[in-house]
């Protein structure tokens, strides 16, 4: 296990140089010149002599590779560069951000999945009812959402019609309520679906059909044989999910003023701070490719018979 | 008239159909009532703009933010201007951006993923490596830094969601095109001396289509409301365009003063995705009933 761990993460250095390569790329590519953008919004006049001057302290008159390389060699160094906007080190930031996005990413993804699951195999059990049929409705609603329109329909409720929640979201418990649920609200319904469907499937095995015959209680195999097999695409859903999470992050923070990674990617965008969006992508592009070394991790642990190669 | 009286039993005659047969005549039908109606729908965005009741650009002081009525059904945005008639106008932005992009990144991601399947080798190892590191990014994340640096503009949001969304058509495309190269048949056309080209063309692209068109229903859905997102985070058509995502965006810093303006485009990119979406499971039931 702790041996094909170590080779997944050797084998992921590759993949991220290759991401920190796109990203630089495309921060390279931009038109604007972020010195020219600092020496303006400072105010005053700007002299080409001054402008010369400015892009040589922030290293803009190097050619792309020195650039590149210099910032690949310091983000290993754990320096990932200052933000052009106030010149601060932009790693702390980034880790200040990214622990706010995954107290909301692990609270959303937490309240789906005690949510959904129960849900999806209530409803795999009671297929054609009416319960079944309202929530289907619900699911298929909830999946086809805009999430800024779940986001605005929670504020637009909560905020404004009754006035439980502030606005703007404060970094506590009680912040964390809506955008959480914003989030969540999609999820439950992906999950519940995919259970749903999953535990049918397996509800038609011939094994189940067996175990009824001979005599074995109906919960001891929807819990000890149904659930257990269906675990692994439910994992798969739970994490192609936050792929989608995360993208759905950037949304929900930036709604309720959420101080995470999300919302730090867009301000840091409109801001034209290059290094701060190249360490957001970068941080992001890093959570998942770990989720997804997780998710094969995990499959294992649930299946014995999946070798690990 | 006599001539069906005459005869009842020949009207009662029906071929006998197997309850599998029949299920797939249901889902046929199925299919069939929601292709016309997404084509109806397809066909009014289109023509959309000619039915408004109003300017939908045209801004009016006297008429900021009301509520619905007669006048304007989905009463009026910041500006004065009638929500019901740009959202009309928008609808054709909206879904056809969609539609433009799914055809888009179906057809390069089918090509893509064809050629790779078909004749492997250093050239497919090296575009699948590619795509694991756009998959490894979140889509939307990508998205957002490319279509920020590139400036707000609709093409320029089609570019930074097609990006990484031909991904995984071509992944599919190249699943479905190592299985077929290895069926005996194309080993057959081989040997008679049929050129790779015209076995890709004759053999390989007919027998993957399916599940591809399958699976690109199945993605109109999503990448809607990727669009969508983006657009309503300010990365989408430049101001005055009449979109749905950019209209819920504008409205959304006095969604206190007027909801609808908020709710209603929001509303309507809803039901439009989850159109397409009954339309998409549709087509796959039919499709893994056929199967069966």
């Amino acid at each position: 296990m702790l041996k094909y761990a170590s080779k997944r993460i050797i084998k992921l250095i590759p993949v991220l140089l290759a991401i920190t390569l796109l990203v630089f790329t495309l921060m390279y590519l931009t038109p604007g010149d972020p010195a020219l953008k600092k020496l303006t919004s400072g105010g005053g006049v700007v002299t080409d002599e001054l402008l010369a001057l400015e892009r040589a302290e922030m290293g803009l008159d190097r050619p792309f590779f020195v650039r590149y390389f210099s910032w690949v060699f310091g983000i290993v160094q754990g320096d990932f560069g200052n933000s052009y906007v106030d010149s601060m080190p932009v790693l702390p930031k980034l880790l200040k951000a990214l622990g706010y996005t995954l107290m909301l990413a692990l609270a959303s993804t937490f309240l789906s999945v005690v949510i959904a699951i129960p849900i999806g195999v209530y409803t795999a059990l009671k297929k054609d009812t009416i319960f079944d049929n309202i929530v289907r409705i619900f699911t298929f609603t909830g999946n086809a959402m805009p999430n800024f329109l779940i986001a605005l329909l929670l504020m637009f409720l909560f905020c404004i019609q009754i006035k439980a929640f502030p606005v703007i979201a404060t970094a506590s418990l009680k912040g964390m309520f809506l955008p959480t649920l914003a989030l969540s609200i999609p999820m439950i319904s992906r999950f519940a679906r995919q259970t749903r469907a999953d535990v049918l499937s397996q509800l038609g095995e011939e094994y189940v059909i067996g175990m009824h015959a001979r005599g074995v209680k109906e919960r001891t195999i929807l819990f000890k044989n149904v659930l257990h097999n269906s675990l692994g695409s439910i994992i798969t859903i739970v994490s192609l999910q936050i792929r989608i999470l995360i993208g759905g992050s950037v949304v929900t923070e930036t709604i309720f003023r959420w101080p995470g990674i999300g919302s730090m990617l867009m301000s840091s965008i409109t801001g034209r701070d290059y290094p701060l969006v190249q360490g957001t992508v970068l941080i992001l592009a890093t959570l998942q490719i770990l989720i997804n070394l997780l998710t094969d991790m995990s499959y294992f642990v649930i299946d014995k018979r999946i070798s690990l190669e | 008239m006599e001539m069906v009286k005459q005869n009842p039993a020949a009207t009662k005659i029906k071929p006998m159909l197997t309850r599998s047969q029949r299920k797939h005549q249901r889902l046929k039908r199925k299919t069939i009532l929601w292709a016309i109606i997404v084509s109806l729908i397809l066909v009014f965005s289109f023509f959309a703009t000619y039915f408004t009741p109003n300017d939908p650009y045209e801004t009016n002081p006297l008429a900021m933010r009301q509520g619905p009525s007669a006048e304007y059904p989905f009463g009026t945005d910041n500006l004065g201007r009638c929500v019901y008639s740009r959202i009309l106008e928008g609808a054709r932005t909206s879904i056809f951006a969609t539609i433009m992009l799914v055809i888009i990144s179906f057809f390069v991601g089918t090509v893509i993923g064809v050629l790779c399947g078909y004749y492997g080798g250093v050239v497919d190892d090296i575009v699948m490596r590619f795509t694991d590191i756009l998959l490894s990014v979140p889509q939307l994340v990508l998205a957002i830094a490319v279509a920020g640096i590139l400036g707000g503009s609709l093409m320029n949001t089609l570019i930074a969601i097609g990006i990484t969304s031909w991904t995984s058509y071509a992944r599919l495309a190249r699943s479905h095109a190592m299985r077929i190269r290895q069926l005996p048949f194309i080993n057959a056309c081989r040997l008679t001396g049929c050129s790779d080209f015209h076995i890709i063309i004759t053999h390989v692209v007919p027998n993957l289509i399916g599940p591809m068109l399958v699976n690109a229903t199945l993605e109109i859905g999503t990448t809607m409301l990727s669009i969508a997102g983006l657009s309503f985070l300010g990365l989408g058509v430049a101001p005055p365009t009449a979109e749905w995502g950019s209209m819920v965006s504008e409205a959304r810093s006095y969604l206190q003063l007027a909801p609808w303006a908020v709710f209603a485009p929001a509303l309507a990119i809803l039901l439009t995705v989850m159109l397409f979406n009954y339309f998409g499971e549709s087509v796959c039931d039919l499709a893994n009933s056929q199967e069966a």
